[in-house]
């Protein structure tokens, strides 16, 4: 008999469809579905850079245990695009299912023995019940999720209901919907076995979560923290930020007396425009953003080392795709750590932030405009691609109603009145955070010029040696200052003697702590630090210096952080390994596990050549 | 280095609406070569600036990279100034003018920072109508980097290093009138009649109002054979026709001259008297605007005044409905929804 992977609530499939077809919002169906039943589920659309015609991918993991990164592996394939159908049915785990449409007959030289091969006459069942080709496309995505319902055993009351609610307010597609997702339904329980050897059940390890993406809790985030002016230029994986902030702002930023706009959005003609519009608004009071990727940082460079040097309050959500040039625009990576934390010509240094999960994606992005106007220097929100666009189970979003936003150090006409001495770069308070006025605040005192040259603590120009060192060093003070606010990291001791740690950030933190759970059942343990924000404070230091070796975990492929780490702490390269993945797909917990004990199989000294731990990256 | 000007003044300076001496409008010692076009623009500008009686801490002073974005050092002494990064003025500006509507935005530019690194920002913000006066100070060379050509220098005029120019130029007007600015016109740092009136109409028009200045660089173009020397520009030179500016409720006196041929109410009630030569020129057709540009350039003569104004012009503001309350001025209670939405947003999203 065949080998059959045999699986309650704990599976990966993945969805081969035509871009451009229908398919995701189908797919985005099975997953909100599983999601409804109580189980965590973890969604990642894998798509192409183009808009019909292309192989695209969706993948959804199911796991009771919680786990939401990827796990690497695919127990079953549904497949409906022949283009990529070779590939497919290769990546198909030995036991696992291959789900095809048999309107055509399989190319006999595809078929794997050790695969369950079962086919469901799509096409047909289509071209039987539709005339419009338009409908034949999308139903096909229903009648699929209707048949893997029946496959999978899924709650078919869940799936309606949902239907019902996704189409509310229009009301004449709920019906078309269920009929179709009926007929697949119906036919699998006619025409095959069902349940198949993985099923799921209803259980309740969902809690009060939500499914969210990314893009869109910045956008509320930035709601929340007040923003009003964006400005963007449109570039993938970012798009999406913008396109929430403006959703919510129709909702709750029109005055209702006036009809007016609370909120300003000014889509430029680039990002170098896009940031000096982000940089005018914040240097005249109002809290702006634009939110971009690798290439649009790349050009907002140069104007970010002045915001830098002139100390101009800036918020930058960077949602990273794989780089460099325009590299693969639809693909996740880690990859402009280096490239933000230094971003422009001159010493300069930059505030980031590496949110992990939607929620924090809105609170950080809230906390971004904080931040920003206390320490007067930008503060970029680097999340990326697989975060940004795919729903991620999150806890709830949730705003403190007595919150007050802190607007730094601002000094207003009656300060100025009553005799404040105004030097625009002094400090005053000894925490290297001068104080600012905002443009018009008093007839006579309190202006100055703005400027990216030299200057002296009263904003006069000059280029004396000793007062740009001695502002400089300023800077490097403040650099100092910002790590008593910026979020620390997240600590996971494992609970016994261990000399091995791992350090990760972002959206490497789900699968590298399933990664930590699976080695220590092979009694290696660790443990692990998840990184907030760079400047790293001294937690951070310490947790390095209490293990003898550190893996660090990113998704690129020049060890981005640990070449921060390296250069801020000055630890030697030995005591610092790599764990990467920089494939364009989001890193599995198999491919950081497997690393790591290649790492500790191959003695903890020795430095692993680069190209061995690049070839564990596909998995 | 800036150097502050000596405080000392006559005490009988006339005063304008608000109080203030024409002093109040300067700013630090100009640093720029004897004799360069662009302090008399400057000069022109806080002449402006004072006769409108503008409250100076009203008005936001934004410039670029290069001689003429040096320059607002040397005017508005009490304004808040932002001297940017090359080519990127209009950016900043726009951000600006988004977060506070009720400022003045006076941005200085060149020829270089405008017409070539900045290209892409000056059509755009042209395009968009955004409520600002950008004056360029245009001397058809890179001064502060001793000289070379730029995209203004006309077709075969030399600088003094002797080469002529073998690039066609940007019409500055010609490329705003295209862009779709509302407000353009042209002017001459030595003819500050001219200049002064065209300011003041240039800061009451609400939208995008572009004047450029032919203004020369004595170091490095105001030798023959150059086209944007003081001899060459005074030689050929044609005005469309003389604008007299009329502030609100001002009664015509004597010093206005009568037989205007058109008169133009501005947004803020003032009033625009053109006096008009130029018998082909309608300044509120963009076609015919266009036209008589091309003319004088098949000409060779330099056409100089209001050139282009919409008088319906709707700015940026106007566009996007933003509030009249700026929106730097709004509240943490008017921005924040509170978590009750949170809630139903969260509800939505299981």
């Amino acid at each position: 008999m065949r080998k059959r992977i045999e699986s309650v609530n704990d599976f990966v499939i993945k969805f081969a469809n035509v871009n451009g077809t229908g398919s995701a919002s189908a797919n985005n169906l099975f997953a909100k579905a599983l999601f409804r039943m109580g189980l965590p589920v973890c969604p990642k659309n894998i798509f192409p850079s183009n808009i019909q015609g292309l192989p695209t991918w969706y993948e959804v993991r199911v796991s009771e245990k919680g786990y939401l990164g990827r796990r690497g592996g695919t127990d079953i394939v549904l497949s409906v695009n022949p283009q990529s159908m070779p590939q497919d049915i290769q990546d198909v785990e030995s036991g696992g299912y291959f789900i095809y449409d048999n309107t055509k007959p399989l190319d006999l030289r595809l078929i794997r023995n050790d695969v369950n091969i079962i086919g469901i006459p799509l096409t047909r069942i289509c071209n039987e019940q539709y005339q419009d080709h338009r409908q034949r496309q999308l139903f096909k995505n229903v009648i699929y999720v209707g048949a893997l319902a029946a496959l999978l055993n899924m709650d078919f009351k869940v799936l309606t209901n949902l239907v019902e609610d996704q189409f509310k307010g229009k009301e004449k597609l709920v019906l078309p919907n269920i009929h179709a997702l009926e007929l697949g339904h119906q036919w699998a329980r006619a025409n095959l076995e069902c349940p198949i050897g993985i099923r799921v059940q209803t259980s309740d390890q969902v809690g009060n979560k939500i499914l969210l993406d990314g893009n869109t809790a910045l956008g509320l985030g930035a709601i929340y923290g007040g923003a009003t002016v964006a400005a963007w230029y449109p570039i993938t994986p970012s798009t999406s930020v913008v396109d929430a902030f403006e959703k919510y702002a129709k909702r709750v930023r029109i005055d209702p007396g006036t009809g007016r706009s609370n909120y300003a959005i000014v889509q430029a003609e680039d990002e170098l425009s896009a940031i000096g519009m982000v940089i005018g608004a914040s240097w005249n009071g109002a809290r702006s953003f634009t939110a971009t990727s690798g290439p649009g940082v790349s050009l907002m460079s140069e104007f970010l080392g002045l915001a830098y040097f002139a100390e101009i309050p800036t918020v930058l959500f960077n949602v990273q795709r794989a780089g460099p040039s325009t590299g693969m625009p639809t693909r996740t990576q880690q990859s402009d750590v280096l490239s933000s934390a230094y971003a422009s010509h001159g010493d300069t240094k930059q505030v980031l932030l590496f949110p992990s999960t939607p929620k924090e994606c809105f609170d950080f992005a809230a906390l971004s405009f904080d931040l920003a106007e206390r320490l007067q220097t930008p503060i970029l929100v680097m999340t990326d691609l697989d975060l940004g666009m795919n729903d991620n189970m999150s806890a709830p979003l949730e705003w403190d109603d007595s919150r007050k936003y802190d607007r730094g150090k601002v000094v207003t006409a009656e300060e100025l009145e009553n005799g404040f001495d105004f030097g625009r770069y002094t400090d005053v308070d000894g925490d290297a955070i001068c104080y600012r006025t905002y443009p018009g605040t008093h007839p006579s005192k309190g202006g100055f010029f703005t400027r990216g040259t030299s200057r002296d603590e009263k904003a006069v120009y000059t280029e004396k040696g000793e007062e740009y060192e001695e502002n400089m060093l300023r800077l490097m003070r403040k650099w100092d200052t910002i790590k008593e606010y910026v979020p620390g990291p997240e600590s996971f001791p494992c609970g016994r003697e261990t000399h091995i740690g791992m350090l990760y950030y972002g959206t490497s933190e789900e699968s590298s702590r399933e990664a930590g759970d699976y080695l220590a059942m092979e009694d290696i343990h660790m443990d692990a630090m998840r990184v907030r924000s760079f400047p790293f404070n001294e937690e951070v230091r310490a947790f390095i210096e209490s293990h003898k070796q550190v893996f660090v975990i990113e998704q690129n492929r020049d060890a981005q952080l640990r070449t921060l780490l390296m250069a801020e702490f000055e630890f030697g390269p030995d005591k610092l390994k790599s764990v990467l993945c920089f494939d364009g797909t989001p890193i599995s917990a198999r491919n950081i596990s497997k690393q790591i004990k290649r790492h500790l199989k191959g003695g903890a000294v020795t430095p692993l050549h680069r190209n061995s731990v690049a070839r564990g990256a596909g998995e | 280095m800036s150097y502050q000007i000596p405080k000392f003044r006559h005490p009988e300076l006339p005063v304008n609406e608000l109080g203030y001496t024409k002093a109040d409008y300067e700013g630090s010692i100009s640093t720029l070569c004897a004799g360069c076009g662009h302090d008399s623009i400057s000069g022109a500008i806080v002449k402006a600036c004072h006769e409108l009686s503008i409250e100076p801490h009203k008005i936001a002073k934004m410039s670029g990279i290069g001689c003429s974005s040096k320059a607002p050092t040397y005017f508005l002494g009490k304004s808040h100034g932002f001297n940017s990064v090359h080519g990127r003025m209009p950016s900043v500006v726009t951000g600006a003018s988004m977060a506070n509507r009720n400022m003045l935005y006076l941005g200085v530019s060149g020829d270089g920072d405008t017409a070539s690194i900045g290209m892409g920002q000056f059509a755009h913000v042209a395009r968009r109508n955004l409520n600002m006066v950008y004056i360029v100070m245009n001397n058809g060379c890179y001064g502060l980097t001793k000289g070379q050509d730029s995209a203004t220098t006309d077709e075969g005029s030399a600088s003094k290093k002797g080469d002529p120019n073998v690039y066609s130029a940007i019409d500055l007007c010609g490329t705003a009138l295209q862009m779709g600015a509302t407000f353009v016109a042209r002017s001459f740092s030595g003819d500050k009649g001219q200049l002064v009136p065209l300011i003041k109409a240039a800061i009451t028009h609400r939208g995008f109002a572009l004047i450029d200045v032919v203004s020369p660089c004595v170091t490095f173009n105001n030798n023959p054979g150059s086209t944007k020397s003081y001899e060459f520009v005074r030689e050929h030179a044609e005005a469309t026709g003389t604008v007299d500016f009329v502030p609100m409720r001002k009664e015509i006196t004597t010093d206005y001259k009568p037989g205007y041929t058109h008169e133009v109410t501005m947004h803020d009630g003032s009033s625009l008297h053109l006096y008009k030569l130029d018998e082909n020129l309608d300044p509120f057709s963009r076609r015919s605007a266009i036209n008589t540009l091309e003319d004088h350039r098949d000409a060779r003569s330099i056409l100089t005044g209001l050139i282009y104004m919409d008088k319906d012009s709707q700015d940026l503001h106007d566009v996007l409905q933003t509030s009249q309350r700026p929106l730097n001025a709004l509240e943490e209670g008017e921005l924040c929804p509170g978590n009750n939405m949170l809630e139903n947003i969260n509800a939505s999203l299981r």
